[in-house]
C-alpha cells in the first residue's frame, strides 16, 4: 500500500513569533522554519507502517516556497522513498491545499493519506478533513493509534474525554494527534542517502486547481498583554485575598 | 440572515459551549436555529429550546449522530446549510472533525475558533498558538465558523423555541464506529470547570502528581489539568493536557503548581480570570502572567495551601 503524507514548512514550533509592527503578519524573515511537528508525526507513522510491512511506499508532498525542499529532505531522511513539491510563494488557505492535495492524490493513487491534524502557523485544524470530504473518502482524524489492514483501517481517536476507535475503509483520510508516536531524528547516514533520492518539482500553476484565497487578512495584531500581578509571601497570602476578592 | 448553530451534547445532556455558541450567533443574526444531532438525544432537544433567542431546534436522530461520526453529521448538515448563511459550532473534538466537512462540500472557507465576531463577514480568531490574533473578512457567501466557546458569554435560559425532527441523513457512509473509552471522573470537565488545578513537571513523578495536584483539586472542586512537560513524562494522563496541543481552558481561577510557564502552556491558560502560581524559580515565566504568585517550594507550599483552605472553610 503506498501512503501519501502531506508536510508543511512552519516556523520553528521552539521560536518565539513576533507580529510586525505594519499588523500585516508574522515576522518570517531570518527566522528558523521547520517540519510541522504534527507533520513530523504523520512521516513517522508512514515510515513505520513501511517498516511493519503494512506500507509499501512512503511519498511525501509538500505546497510551498522552493526552500520546502528542505522540509521534504527532512522527510526523506526520516525514511520516505520520494517526494513531491508542489512550489508557490502563495500563502494557500486549507480549502485551496486540500483541493491540490486531492489532485495529487488522483494522480499517485495512495492507499491511504496520512497527515498533520493542524499546522502549529495558521492552527486551523481543517486541511484533512477537507481533503477526505473533497475525494469522499472516510476520514480519522486526532489518530493515536492506527492498525493498518488489507482494505481498511483501525483507528483509535482523541476525544473530548477520552478514545473514540473507528474502523474506515480505505482509501481514507487520517490525521496525527500528538501521541500517535515520538518521531525519530535523522541519522547522519540517512541524511546522506536523502540527498539522492527522488525529488519532484512542480509549479502550482500546472496542478491547475482554483486556489485563490477566501479570507481577506485585515490585520494580524498581538494579543492582549497580560501582566503580572503581585508576589505573596505565603499560601495563606493567597487564599485570603482569593477571598478577599470572591474568587473563592 | 439565518444561523444554525450545532449544539455540543453527550446525548444525556446540553453542553454549556452550546448557550456560548448561540451568543457568538446572535451577534451575527436574530435568526439563529440550534441543531441536535444524537440518539436518544430528547431531553438534550428539549434544553435548546429553552436558550433564550433561538428561533427553532431541529432534531435529527441515528446511531451514527449518536456515535458522533462526522461523516454523518457532514452529510445532515451541509444540505441544511440550504436554508442558513452561517453555520456556527463549537471547537469541540467532535466540532473540529466535522465542520471542516461541510466547508469542503459547500465549496467555503473554514473559519477556525473564532474569539470575537467583528460583523457579519469579519472575525477575529488566533494564530500561532495564540501568540497573534488574526482578523479576516470572508467573501465567501456561506460562512462555515467554529467557536471558541470560551470566549463569549453563555446565552440565558428563559426561550421556548419548538422542536422539529428532521431526517437524519444518509449516515456514517464507509467510516464505522467500534468503541469509545470515556473517562469517567467525579471531578468537573477541564475545558468546563470554574476552577483548574494543574501541576507541571516538579511533581517528578505520578505518584507525587497524585498525591500533591489531587487532593488541592478535590479541595476546590477543580479539574485537574497538567503541563506538557508533566504529560510527556508520564505523570499525567494525556486528556490533562492544558496548551496549545491540549485543552484550552479559561476558568474564573487556575492554579499552576510546579509550572515553569512555557508558551505552549501560556497558550491554554492565559485567558484565565485569576491565575496563581506556585514555583521555586522567581524568574519562571508563569509570574509574568500570574496575578497572584508565591515563590517556593511546591512541596511546602502545597500543604500550607491545603491548611489556609480548611482554616477559610473549604
Amino acid at each position: 500500500m503506498k501512503v501519501l503524507v502531506p508536510v508543511k514548512r512552519v516556523i520553528d514550533y521552539n521560536v518565539k513569533v513576533r507580529v510586525k509592527a505594519d499588523q500585516t503578519g508574522v515576522d518570517l524573515a531570518n527566522v528558523k522554519m521547520a517540519m510541522n511537528p504534527f507533520c513530523e508525526i504523520a512521516v513517522e507513522e508512514a515510515v513505520r507502517q513501511k517498516e511493519k510491512g503494512a506500507a509499501t511506499e512512503v511519498v511525501a508532498v509538500s505546497i510551498g516556497p522552493a526552500q520546502a525542499q528542505e522540509t521534504l529532505r527532512t522527510a526523506l531522511a526520516m525514511g520516505a522513498d520520494r517526494a513531491i513539491l508542489i512550489q508557490t510563494d502563495q500563502d494557500l488557505e486549507p480549502l485551496a491545499v486540500a483541493k491540490v492535495l486531492a489532485a495529487v492524490v488522483a494522480e499517485e493513487a495512495p492507499g491511504v493519506v496520512i497527515m498533520g491534524k493542524q499546522a502549529i502557523d495558521g492552527d486551523n485544524n481543517a486541511t484533512g478533513q477537507m481533503l477526505s470530504a473533497l475525494l469522499d473518502w472516510p476520514q480519522a482524524v486526532f489518530a493515536s493509534e492506527i492498525v493498518l489492514s488489507a482494505g481498511s483501517a483501525k483507528v483509535t481517536r482523541e476525544i473530548d474525554g477520552g478514545l473514540q476507535t473507528v474502523d474506515v475503509a480505505l482509501p481514507a483520510v487520517i490525521t496525527a494527534d500528538l501521541r500517535l508516536n515520538e518521531p525519530r531524528y535523522a541519522s547522519l547516514p540517512n541524511i546522506m542517502k536523502a540527498k539522492k533520492k527522488p525529488l519532484d518539482v512542480k509549479e502550482l500553476s500546472a496542478v491547475g486547481v482554483d486556489t485563490a484565497p477566501r479570507l481577506k487578512v485585515v490585520k494580524v495584531t498581538e494579543p492582549p498583554k497580560r501582566s503580572g500581578g503581585v508576589k505573596v509571601e505565603s499560601a495563606a497570602d493567597i487564599v485570603s485575598n482569593l477571598k478577599t476578592n470572591g474568587v473563592i | 440572515m439565518a444561523v444554525l448553530v450545532f449544539a455540543d451534547h453527550d446525548n444525556a445532556s446540553l453542553k454549556d459551549s452550546t448557550h456560548k455558541t448561540v451568543t457568538a450567533a446572535l451577534a451575527l443574526s436574530g435568526d439563529v436555529d440550534v441543531l441536535v444531532a444524537g440518539k436518544g438525544a430528547g431531553e438534550v432537544a428539549k434544553a435548546a429550546a429553552g436558550i433564550a433567542g433561538v428561533r427553532k431546534v431541529l432534531h435529527a436522530e441515528s446511531d451514527a449522530l449518536g456515535q458522533g461520526l462526522a461523516e454523518a453529521i457532514a452529510s445532515l448538515v451541509t444540505p441544511l446549510m440550504a436554508g442558513y448563511d452561517a453555520l456556527l459550532t463549537p471547537a469541540t473534538s467532535l466540532g473540529k472533525s466535522f465542520s471542516p466537512r461541510v466547508a469542503a462540500k459547500l465549496d467555503v472557507a473554514q473559519i477556525t475558533e473564532v474569539v470575537e465576531v467583528v460583523d457579519g463577514s469579519t472575525f477575529v480568531r488566533p494564530i500561532y498558538a495564540g501568540n497573534a490574533l488574526e482578523t479576516v473578512q470572508s467573501s465567501d457567501a456561506k460562512k462555515v465558523i467554529t467557536v471558541r466557546s470560551t470566549n463569549f458569554k453563555a446565552a440565558a435560559e428563559g426561550g421556548s423555541a419548538a422542536v422539529e425532527t428532521v431526517d437524519a441523513g444518509p449516515g456514517a457512509g464507509k467510516t464505522t464506529f467500534v468503541g469509545q473509552q470515556i473517562v469517567k471522573s467525579a471531578r468537573p470537565e477541564l475545558t468546563a470547570a470554574k476552577i483548574v488545578v494543574s501541576g507541571g513537571r516538579a511533581m517528578g513523578s505520578a505518584e507525587e502528581f497524585q498525591r500533591v495536584i489531587e487532593p488541592l483539586a478535590d479541595k476546590l472542586g477543580a479539574a485537574v489539568g497538567a503541563s506538557r512537560a508533566a504529560v510527556d513524562a508520564g505523570y499525567a494522563p494525556n486528556d490533562y493536557q492544558v496548551g496549545q496541543t491540549g485543552k484550552v481552558v479559561a476558568p474564573e481561577l487556575y492554579v499552576a503548581i510546579g509550572i515553569s510557564g512555557a508558551i505552549q502552556h501560556l497558550a491554554g491558560m492565559k485567558d484565565s480570570k485569576v491565575i496563581v502560581a506556585i514555583n521555586k524559580d522567581g524568574d519562571a515565566p508563569i509570574f509574568q502572567v500570574a496575578d497572584l504568585g508565591l515563590v517556593a517550594d511546591y512541596k511546602s507550599a502545597v500543604p500550607e495551601l491545603m491548611d489556609a483552605l480548611a482554616a477559610a472553610g473549604k
